[in-house]
């Protein structure tokens, strides 16, 4: 059910309900699709995009490119591994071109970023350069463009 | 004192305001109001076709177009209405005009002489009526029936149409109803206009929001290419509204009049909008499925809310209103809706705006996100539960 994924990617909170109803499914049957996409891994997890910039919280993010050697029998994998467990990393990709890895590094501050690119990345047994840029504005994640909703500026007619 | 009564128009002054506009203006004034009335998409204009209109700009495209609109424009219509509608109109048979409205106004002009009779089915779009009559033209109203799903039934043309009737208009899908007119259906009043040698004004501007099925045109039917004006535009199918832009469609003897009018009271459509329009052609057919499916989603959510609340409701299969069927609360339409935006705060367009057979419903408008119906419906099923218990039902 592509479309039962395409309406929840777009608006995790639709109800299985609503969705039957627009779907012109069974409810049972889209709450054990939902079930079945959640257990196989296919949905990883519903999250409020947040925009932290409007809040009092202090907050940076940084992307890091990272050089590595890949080890002789597991490749990236075991590498890869040891990066994104750590929470700071809030998303890791192998990339084609010039670099291996793209890791995106959320922190509180830029010391603490840059404290967490030193003592944990550059050591990992492997890792041959990182290079860090720190984000300086977000205009648009996920989909969403960092703004305030819109008014409705439709006016009433026929 | 100049008695302005005596100067103007007889018939500019016999023309009524719309008289919706009196609620509208009380909603304007009012915050926190749920409202469902709006008649376009809630989408913004595709950006593709948004950044044609400004390189348009950039290019320093700020000079008028020939009367008809530009060539390349012309020949895009022309290969969309032959893609999504099988019609076959070449591009001296294709005027671009001022919105959907324009390619109305044009019609009637191009058709009437005084006294035609015009026989316009209700409910529907509110122009109809003044501009036959702006044109000399008498309306004969003709009210559609629930139990026929809003359709115009060949019984009914036929009872309406007298030696004086020169046009009909043909509203589908229609704006409030959402009623749309299917092969079957449209080849039996299709006989009758041929027999009776009247024409057609088909009013397709919601042409591409037709659900379980795709529209059909009457103009795709036998002997009625020659006898029908396509009304049709890019407002409702690309989110359009603004940049007033659509189109008619008609053979060339037709058109040759039509154009002569828009060449004298318009010259021509808004230019930045035709390069616009061209893209919007060229590269929005996907565009088109995107928003029509997401109206889709909607119309089978908002027709389940309001039949779980207790409404009778047809299914529309067109357009993007529902129109419920709320006599059972024993309240007129107008009383049932400003009650409702009073004590509720949810607005909603009473059916006697679209004609006096509309007594009874009310026009829902589903061109609004999830979440919004969703909290509107709720509240509007809180006023019908009062209404229930107040009167005992
Ligand atoms: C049935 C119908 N026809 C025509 C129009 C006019 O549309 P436009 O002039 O924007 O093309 C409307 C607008 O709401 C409509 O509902």
């Amino acid at each position: 059910m592509d479309i039962l994924l395409e309406m929840l990617e777009k608006d995790a909170r639709l109800t299985p309900e609503q969705i039957a109803i627009m779907t012109q499914k069974d409810e049972g049957d889209i709450k054990a699709a939902i079930d079945s996409y959640e257990s196989r891994g296919v949905i990883l997890g519903y999250k409020a995009l947040v925009n932290w910039d409007k809040t009092e919280r202090e907050y940076i993010s940084a992307i890091i490119e990272l050089k590595v050697t890949p080890q002789r029998d597991r490749g990236f994998e075991k590498i890869a591994e040891k990066i994104y467990n750590y929470p700071e990393v809030k998303s890791l990709y192998l990339m084609s071109g010039a670099y291996d890895f793209q890791v995106i590094l959320e922190g509180k501050t830029l010391r603490e970023v840059a404290q967490f690119v030193a003592s944990k990345l550059a050591p990992i047994d492997g890792v041959i350069s990182t290079a860090t840029h720190f984000v300086l504005k977000k205009y648009k994640d996920n989909g969403c463009v960092f703004k305030v909703p819109e008014k409705d500026e439709r006016i009433n007619s026929i | 004192m100049t008695d302005y009564s005596k100067k103007l128009s007889k018939t500019a002054q016999s023309i009524s305001p719309s008289g919706i506009r009196k609620f509208f203006d009380i909603l304007d004034d009012m915050d926190d109001v749920t409202s469902l009335t709006v008649g376009q998409p809630d989408f913004a204009t595709p950006w593709h076709i948004r950044e044609a209109a400004i390189d348009a700009l950039s290019a320093g495209k700020t000079y008028y177009t020939s009367n008809a609109g530009l060539t390349p424009l012309r020949e895009e219509i022309s290969k969309y209405v032959k893609r999504r509608f099988s019609l076959d109109y070449g591009k001296d048979e294709i005027i671009t005009t001022v919105g959907g409205s324009e390619a109305i106004d044009l019609a009637m002009r191009a058709l009437i002489d005084p006294g035609d009779e015009v026989i316009i089915p209700v409910p529907s779009f509110v122009c109809y009526g003044p501009i036959a009559r702006l044109a000399g033209g008498v309306p004969v109203y003709v009210d559609l029936d629930e139990k026929d799903g809003f359709t115009l039934t060949p019984e009914k043309l036929e009872r309406a149409i007298t030696p004086k009737t020169k046009l009909l208009v043909l509203p589908f899908p229609n704006n409030p109803t959402g009623s749309v007119m299917r092969l079957p259906e449209l080849e039996k009043i299709a006989d009758i206009i041929e027999k009776k040698d009247i024409f057609v004004l088909s009013d397709e501007i919601y042409a591409e929001l037709t659900y379980k099925g795709r529209h059909v045109s009457i103009a795709s039917l036998d002997g009625m290419r020659e006898r029908t004006i396509i009304a049709s535009g890019f407002s409702k199918a690309y989110a359009m509204t603004g940049w007033r832009l659509g189109y008619t469609l008609a053979p060339r003897e037709i058109s040759v009049q039509m154009l002569k009018i828009h060449q004298y009271a318009i010259m021509c459509a808004p230019t930045a909008s035709q390069y616009a329009g061209i893209e919007a052609l060229c590269a929005g057919d996907e565009d088109i499925e995107y928003m029509k499916a997401e109206y889709d989603r909607r119309r089978l959510y908002i027709v389940n809310c309001l039949r779980s609340a207790g409404f009778e409701c047809y299914e529309p299969l067109g357009a993007f209103y529902v129109f419920p069927n709320i006599s059972k609360y024993g309240l007129d339409s107008e009383s049932f809706c400003s009650r409702l935006l009073y004590e509720n705060k949810v607005a909603i367009v009473p059916g006697t705006a679209f004609g006096s057979c509309g007594e009874g419903f009310a026009r829902i408008s589903y061109a609004y996100s999830v979440k919004h119906i969703s909290s509107a419906v709720e509240k509007l099923a809180d006023f019908a539960n009062k209404i229930k218990n107040e009167r005992k039902l």
